[in-house]
């Protein structure tokens, strides 16, 4: 099955993961939440609903960068089902 | 190619043993970057640090970070970065990153290259925790 009609299934919605690390991890409480959104919703649209789901987001989404399926992305990017997002503030190891 | 070359690990880094995954008869030279707990930032006397990591993307990230070496410096052989995560007491070490060569020439250009690469855009996260309270911080403030 292509991944279109996969999406089409569930009612014009797809599920994404969505992980949280470091800061917004603790402001929001958890690590790793299941969000459903419209399908050709993009990571920007996502970050859009987060913020109001979670007004705690608020304070780092200026500074997030956002990674799907592990690698950086834009937030023009179009999510699909089943794709891990991750919201990943300012870096800081070494 | 070496065997686990680019990890994220909770157990203690020892230097001797990353450069041992680096053995090579052709190498000439290895250089290596240590990255210690330091126990005082800007005044204040550090208790621990708190280091997380998006381990499966990061081993990918440091695995890139392995190929621009390589294809920006010919002479550079193998890399091998290996990352703690967890609670890290001053002095312990948070980074090894070990660079064979045939030669030296290079090496102290590409094993700076590596450490500010993965300060910039390696997911992991370091929380300074004082005495009297924490915070997480990046390079950029």
């Amino acid at each position: 099955m292509n991944e279109w009609a996969n999406e089409q299934m569930t009612n014009g919605q797809i599920a994404v993961k969505v992980r949280f690390f470091a800061a917004p991890r603790e402001a929001i409480g958890t690590g790793e939440i299941e969000v459903e959104i419209p399908t050709g919703s993009t990571v920007g649209d996502l970050i859009d609903l987060l913020t109001e789901e979670y007004p705690a987001l608020r304070t780092y989404t200026r500074f997030i960068s956002v990674a799907v399926n592990r690698g950086y992305v834009g937030m023009q990017n179009v999510l699909h089902d089943g794709d891990e997002v991750a919201c990943l503030p300012p870096v800081g190891g070494g | 190619m070496v065997e686990r070359a680019f990890q994220i690990t909770e157990e203690d880094v020892s230097v001797d043993e990353v450069v041992a995954r680096l053995a090579d008869p052709a190498i000439g030279a290895v250089i290596t970057f240590v990255g210690v707990v330091r126990g005082v930032t800007e005044g204040r006397e550090v208790r621990y640090l708190e280091y997380e990591a998006y381990p499966e993307m990061a081993e990918n990230v440091l695995r890139q970070i392995g190929d621009e070496i390589r294809a920006r410096w010919e002479t550079i052989r193998e890399v091998a970065i290996v990352h703690r995560v967890g609670r890290l007491q001053v002095g312990e070490t948070a980074v090894v990153i070990a660079l064979s060569a045939a030669h030296r020439h290079e090496v102290f250009d590409a094993v700076h290259y590596a450490i500010d690469r993965i300060k910039e855009t390696v997911p992991i996260w370091k929380k300074e925790v004082w005495a009297d309270g924490a915070e997480w911080r990046s390079e950029g403030g």
